[in-house]
Formats: C-alpha cells, structure tokens, sequence
C-alpha cells in the first residue's frame, strides 16, 4: 500500500464512517433493549435451572423440581417490594398476566410482610410466590440485581433472560416469542 | 535538612506496606489471619456485579458483601483459590473476573499492546524507507558561490 496524501485523508474519514456506523448500531440495539451494556449475560441460557426450594409469601413456595414439571414454559420473576423498577415493572407484569401469561415471582431480600402486602395492594400478576430472604437461591441463578426475568421451559431449562425491568417492547420483541417458541 | 527530612517521608510513605482499608466492617474478617489475607486476595478478583468497576472487596453494595461472605465461608472449608473463583464464573460468567483469562473472545484485549507496538514499528519502518536520501554536499565551487550571494 502506498502511504500517498489520499490515503492518508481518507483513513481517518474511512476510520470515523465505521466507528460511527458501530456507535449506532450499539445505540439502537440499546434503544430497543437486546443490548445493556451493563447486562451480565446468564450462564443459564439452555441450562436446567439451579437446585432450590424456598418458603412462600403468603402460603406454598416453591422449588425447581416444581418449574420442572408446568404445562408449558412460564416467566420466573425475581421482585422486591422495596425496588422501584419493580413497581415499575409490575404493572406491565399484571397486564400480561391478565392476557394468560404464566408469571411466577420471587421475593428477593424482602423480609417481613412487605412483600405480601405491596402484591395486596397493586395486585398479584403471580401464580405462585417464593421468598429468597437471604438472596442466597438468587446468587445461584447469577441475579446482579432486581428485578430481573427468566422464562423456563416445562421441562426446568432457563430459555431466556433478561437484567432489569421488563417493557412492553421487550415483552413483544423477546418474551413472547420465546414464550411461543418453547410451548 | 527539611528537604532531607521530606524525602525521607515520602521514602517512608512508600515503602510502607500496602494497607487494605477494606471498607466492610471487621466483624466480616475471618480470625484466622492467613485465611483472611486468602479470602482478600480471591476477593480482589473478582468484580463486584453492581458496581462492576470495584472488587468486591472495595464494594459497599449488599451483593458485594454477600459474595465476601461466601468466599470467606469456601476459604474456611478448604477450597483452593480456583476452586472459589470457579464457583463464582459458573454462576456470573467470566465477567466476574476482573483479569479476563485469556481465550479466543478475549486475545485481542491481552494481543493489543503487542500489536499497536508492531503497527508503530511498521509505519517507522515504512517513513523511514520513503524518506528522500539527504542531498550531497556542496561542492567547492558551490561554496564560493553560496559565500559570494551571502556576502554583498
């Protein structure tokens, strides 16, 4: 190659037209939530969800052998009644509940009636509640932090993921059609 | 003598071994202080998921804390160093290292210096080539010559 002044002008435009190009793609996948630069990816996509059991809310918990043997797949949903993304979150988790969206929730690090009492008050989007007092079951399912989502497949098999708050976006761009997928 | 004097603190301040001013509280120290300075320096490695730019030794965020103590509950039952950090990167991914091993996904990371230096070595190499050979020197006759315009 030779280092003439035209090459040498358009290196850094070619250089700046690329990188502008990677910016914006990053930018737009960020908009549409598939990329969080912040996201740990899970190490349990297409894996059997770890072992636990953990007490109820208000009544039964449950454990994994339990989301080894549903219907169909189901939304596994870590919450706390003290995280504002959560209440966020919860709104839109009612409303896809009520459209017959299995959702399954766990209460991490919310000790006491809190977490009963916040789901008497703006509703229950779950069929079954657990509570991770100790966010020791949410360490091994590699949570960062709340509220973040899972959808398992009837046999207990972790499909996909996501850290955060679910949004009406993502639900229709990824839930769904995971959820359709795994049936 | 202050000159000296200042010198010799700076000197000092130095050479003072390197304190960890670990910012959780002692009660979480385990009593065994070679199992301790252990569990720090796993600890050390391993990237605090909700700050992500700290060790979860420097963390003060809940699940930093949480993760010391199981370090500390796996140094105490015997664990080796890479048995504990394997423990962690089954469950957080590699991410949780906070020095990335190196793998295909990663080599251009730990390649990079290597390569920007060869890249410098290159373009050096390549000017150096192209650069025009320094002109003769005059002749005599120039000399004069030259001497004749500079001088009126």
């Amino acid at each position: 190659m030779r280092l003439d002044r035209r090459t040498l002008l358009a290196a850094p435009l070619g250089f700046t037209v690329l990188a502008g190009g990677a910016f914006y793609m990053i930018l737009q996948r960020m908009q549409k939530g598939t990329f969080d630069p912040r996201g740990v990816p899970t190490m349990l996509s297409n894996k059997p969800l770890p072992d636990f059991n953990l007490p109820g809310i208000d009544g039964d918990g449950f454990g994994s052998a339990d989301l080894a043997r549903t219907p169909g797949p189901v939304v596994l949903n870590f919450f706390a009644s003290w995280c504002a993304p959560c209440v966020e979150e919860h709104r839109l988790l009612i409303n896809i509940a009520n459209q017959g969206v299995p959702i399954w929730g766990i209460a991490y690090k919310d000790a006491g009636p809190q977490a009963g009492a916040f789901l008497k008050q703006r509703g229950n989007p779950y069929l079954r509640t657990a509570r991770d007092d100790a966010g020791r079951v949410a360490i091994d399912f590699g949570i960062t932090g709340v509220p973040e989502s899972f959808v398992v497949d009837r046999h207990g098999i972790v499909r996909w993921h996501i850290g955060g708050p679910l949004t009406a976006q993502i639900v229709v761009d990824q839930l769904m059609p995971t959820m359709r997928a795994w049936v | 003598m202050t000159k000296r004097l200042i010198l010799l603190l700076l000197a000092a301040m130095l050479a003072w071994p390197g304190i960890t001013w670990a910012i959780s509280d002692p009660s979480e120290a385990l009593a065994n202080p070679s199992a301790e300075k252990r569990a720090v320096e796993i600890g050390e490695q391993l990237r605090c998921l909700v700050c992500q730019n700290e060790s979860i030794e420097d963390s003060g965020a809940d699940l930093a804390r949480d993760l010391r103590r199981i370090v500390r509950q796996q140094v105490t039952a015997g664990k080796t160093d890479q048995q504990v950090i394997d423990w962690m990167v089954s469950r957080y991914g590699n991410f949780v290292r906070l020095r990335p091993p190196f793998n295909a996904l990663t080599f251009m990371l730990w390649a990079s210096p290597v390569v920007a230096l060869l890249i410098g070595c290159l373009l050096l190499l390549v000017g150096r080539r192209r650069r025009a050979p320094p002109a003769a020197p005059l002749s005599p006759a120039e000399t004069m010559r030259l001497k004749g315009l500079l001088e009126p």
